[in-house]
């Protein structure tokens, strides 16, 4: 423990800057798949939670999705109480160690600081990525209390963030609870999306030892849908209610030409490829990627899978890696503090281009994209300006690899074997927003899957308000 | 884990695996295939699902070792077990009674043909079987086939067995004698299905072909497997892998094959200066199932 620090007069809080994060030098992470973040040592976090004005009507907590009470996590920071931090801040964020480094701080939580309008914001994310590391790494993660058994079962679909977070709470209620999971590892993009240098799998691991030491059964290489339909479920195997939680990871082209071309990727394949297969370490692992290194390669979109994509990009060895984005800067919707690292690692940002065409070599492999440059228009139904070709700017540039990371889409193996559960026009499933409840007696669905692509802290807020209602549903068997 | 049952080889480099996999077995309709990984580091690769036993739980797969992962999973035996088996994956083929059928097979595409083969039967069609392969040694399923099929032609490139020369040939030769076909179904390598296509093509008979692109997952969600029939772009893992063969692009098919030729190659070469590793990590897995202690797992 740490000495514990007068509160400063709110004076000379202000003074103190906002701390920054250590991270690995920009040159060497540019080349290895470790994680970029370093996290705060003791005295940094300390430093930062001095900033904090300890605001009677905390903001901060109003701009976090999930309502994490902030301020009594940063004045327990503050008194070196980290694991009573680290407890409070699970009374709402069941994975922390993994928002802490994920979420889009900028518009939520940090956003919304009243430091934000004449300063800096709290570092919030940081000091959130602190407790939940310092809980971790000294293994006193204190696994909470399981209600007694109520003899029912319950089945979650899907083992992303909504899934995971549903699962804790209903196995703490005393449920017997078992998770699906089509793929061959448990934790949805945490696991096959989002790069090892930005969120390392061990991190993910960890939580899901957690909760199987809590009980929860995991069934990885089912498919529900396929191996087992959702009224099976019910009828075949014994389920009470189910938590369909499969996310968007229907991958999306722009059904331009060329787009067939061996060389050009959906951002969902690549990105399995490189993280679930571990194709980047190719001595250890089978699984191929198409090579990177010396070459060409652009990424088409703006979003955080865009980023992810580049800079894995650029660490399988690319020789120019570049983004290729139709709006400008202010409009890419991608974290702030992914911009910014990618930046200084050598990506290359073609803001206000679009790609027209993937040309092809006499091989028949990728060798260029035709692009037309935009400018920004009047704003859009999004609020955004909206982007318009340049005409006669057309011109072509020389690539070999292609990744489209322009969005996703609702997968329906699920909503299509369930032909009597709602879905709307883009097949994403209906559920009611305060129950989460679809017009299918027992079923429940949350995050990705009925948001549309989102974020982490959307999904597990889903996860836990699913747990609630679906708790009250075993419990009284009232639909 | 998903224990070998039995496994025996059915010509040099073609083994057949019984493996337990009850979900599976229960679900699979003809024309399905399922994803497997052997071991932690290890690729996924798409198998189509031969025959099911649903009292006993289990599915048969026949595999034709032509690459690393392939000829691995070749050195296992009954009582190892595969890590990961998901499926069954794909669309069912459309089996209905079309009248008379031809059904096609080359090489292990005979495999992949049998299980539609045996449901045209049931479904009260004609069916005409027209097996392929290089040579005798390469012939597999004989007695099978042949307990299904109205007519069996067996076509060797060398004459070695059966008749001399390719399925096309027999297609060709059974439409010139006037042979009323309904349906067409053509399984094998990719130049015997597109030489089928085009044989057909004029005589207008509906043909359909399974496609076998590479893939990951299996469940749509990469894209990797898209493949371009009629100019639209469709995922062969969730929309196929059967496809009308008069609108299939096949060149882009054998491009997009192409993509990890060399890394393949590579990865080959290695595996076969030294399997030592590889085989012992398959092993190590049969150690979590014989030992269920020794690491958590589920079926
Ligand atoms: C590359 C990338 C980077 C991102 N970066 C960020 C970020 O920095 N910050 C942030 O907040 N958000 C980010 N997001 C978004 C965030 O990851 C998602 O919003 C969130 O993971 C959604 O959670 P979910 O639980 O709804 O679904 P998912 O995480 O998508 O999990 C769904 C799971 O269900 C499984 N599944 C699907 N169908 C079936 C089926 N039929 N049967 C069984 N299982 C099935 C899938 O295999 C998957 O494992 C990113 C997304 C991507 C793709
Ligand atoms: S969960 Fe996300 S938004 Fe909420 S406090 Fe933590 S970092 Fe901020």
């Amino acid at each position: 423990m740490t000495t514990m620090v007068d509160k400063l007069p709110p004076k000379e809080r202000t003074k103190i800057p906002r701390q920054t994060m250590p991270e690995q030098d920009a040159c060497e992470r540019a080349h290895n798949f470790r994680e970029v973040n370093l996290g705060l040592d003791e005295a940094i976090a300390q430093r930062e939670s001095q900033r904090c004005l300890t605001c009677a009507d905390p903001k901060c907590t109003h701009g976090c999705p999930v309502g994490v009470q902030i301020r009594e996590v940063v004045d327990l920071v503050r008194e070196g109480e980290y694991l009573s931090a680290a407890a409070k801040l699970r009374e709402d964020n069941v994975l922390p160690a993994v928002t802490g480094r994920v979420c889009p701080q900028e518009n939520q939580c940090e956003g919304a600081c009243v430091l934000a309008r004449r300063f800096n914001s709290l570092a919030i994310g940081y000091i959130e990525r602190f407790v939940a590391d310092y809980e971790r790494e000294t293994g006193q993660v204190g696994l909470p209390e399981r209600a007694p058994a109520t003899g029912k079962k319950v089945a979650i679909v899907g083992s992303g963030p909504a899934g995971l977070s549903c699962a804790g709470d209903l196995a703490l209620k005393g449920h017997g609870v078992t998770v699906f999971e089509a793929l061959h590892e448990i934790g949805g993009v945490l696991i096959y999306g989002i790069p090892e240098f930005r969120l390392p799998k061990e991190i993910v691991r960890q939580e899901v030892d957690n909760m199987r030491a809590m009980g929860i059964d995991f069934q990885t290489n089912v498919v529900i849908g396929k191996t087992v339909t959702i009224d099976e479920l019910f009828e075949e195997e014994g389920y009470d209610a189910v938590f369909i939680a499969t996310g968007a990871g229907l991958p999306k082209f722009m059904n331009i030409p060329g787009e067939e071309l061996p060389g050009v990727y959906s951002a969902n394949e690549f990105l399995t490829r490189v993280n679930l297969m571990k194709a980047y370490d190719r001595d250890q692992y089978d699984s191929p990627i198409y090579e990177c290194r010396d070459r060409n390669v652009a990424i088409i979109g703006g979003g955080n899978t865009a980023m992810d994509s580049v800079r894995s990009a650029l660490r399988l060895g690319a020789k120019n890696a570049y983004i290729i984005y139709r709006r400008s800067e202010e409009e890419m919707p991608a974290r702030g503090e992914e911009v910014h690292h990618a930046k200084d690692e050598g990506v290359q940002f073609m803001n206000l281009h679009n790609p027209l065409e993937f040309i092809g070599n006499e091989e028949g492999n990728l060798s260029g994209v035709k692009l037309i440059k935009m400018e920004l228009g009047e704003a859009d139904e999004s609020g955004r300006r909206k982007p318009i070709p340049i005409e006669g700017s057309e011109f072509v540039m020389p690539i070999d690899v292609a990744v489209v990371a322009i969005g996703t889409g609702a997968n329906p193996l699920v909503q299509s074997t369930t032909p009597d559960m709602a879905t709307n026009k883009w097949g994403y499933i209906v559920a009611d927003d305060e129950t989460l409840r679809t017009n299918k007696r027992g079923v429940f669905a949350g995050g990705d899957i009925v948001s549309g692509a989102a974020t982490v802290i959307l999904a597990m807020g889903a996860g836990r308000t699913a747990a609630r209602s679906m708790h009250a549903f075993l419990e009284t068997g009232q639909w | 884990m998903f224990p070998i049952k039995e496994s025996r080889f059915l010509s040099e480099d073609v083994k057949l695996f019984r493996v337990q996999a009850p979900r599976i077995a229960r679900k699979r309709q003809a024309g399905q295939f399922v994803i497997v990984r052997i071991h932690e580091h290890g690729e996924r690769i798409p198998l189509t699902i031969a025959d099911s036993d649903v009292d006993e739980g289990t599915i048969t797969i026949i595999v034709q070792g032509i690459g690393k992962t392939t000829r691995l999973l070749n050195e296992l035996e009954a009582g190892d077990a595969i890590l990961d088996v998901v499926g069954p994956l794909g669309e069912a083929s459309e089996v209905k009674d079309f009248g008379t059928v031809v059904v096609i097979g080359g090489g292990v595409g005979t495999a992949i043909a049998y299980p539609t083969a045996v449901a045209m039967k049931q479904a009260g069609n004609h069916v005409i079987t027209i097996v392929g392969a290089r040579n005798s040694s390469l012939l597999i399923l004989e007695d099978e086939v042949r307990a299904t099929s109205d007519e069996l032609y067996l076509m060797t490139d060398d004459g070695s067995y059966g008749e001399q020369g390719f399925v096309t040939q027999k297609l060709q030769s059974l439409i010139d004698q006037g042979r009323t076909i309904d349906h067409v179904l053509a399984i094998g390598p990719i130049p015997m299905m597109q030489a089928v296509a085009e044989v057909t093509r004029p005589h207008q008979i509906p043909t359909i072909v399974s496609l076998n692109p590479i893939m990951v997952d299996g469940t749509g969600m990469c894209g990797g497997c898209r493949v371009y029939v009629g100019g639209q772009c469709k995922f062969a893992c969730v929309d196929g892998p059967e496809f009308d063969a008069h609108q299939v692009d096949f060149a882009n098919l054998v491009q997009r094959n192409r993509m990890y030729r060399q890394r393949e190659q590579e990865s080959l070469e290695q595996f076969e200066q030294d399997p030592t590793h590889d085989l012992e990590e398959a092993h190590h897995c049969q150690m979590e199932q014989r030992f269920p202690e020794a690491g958590p797992r589920t079926v």
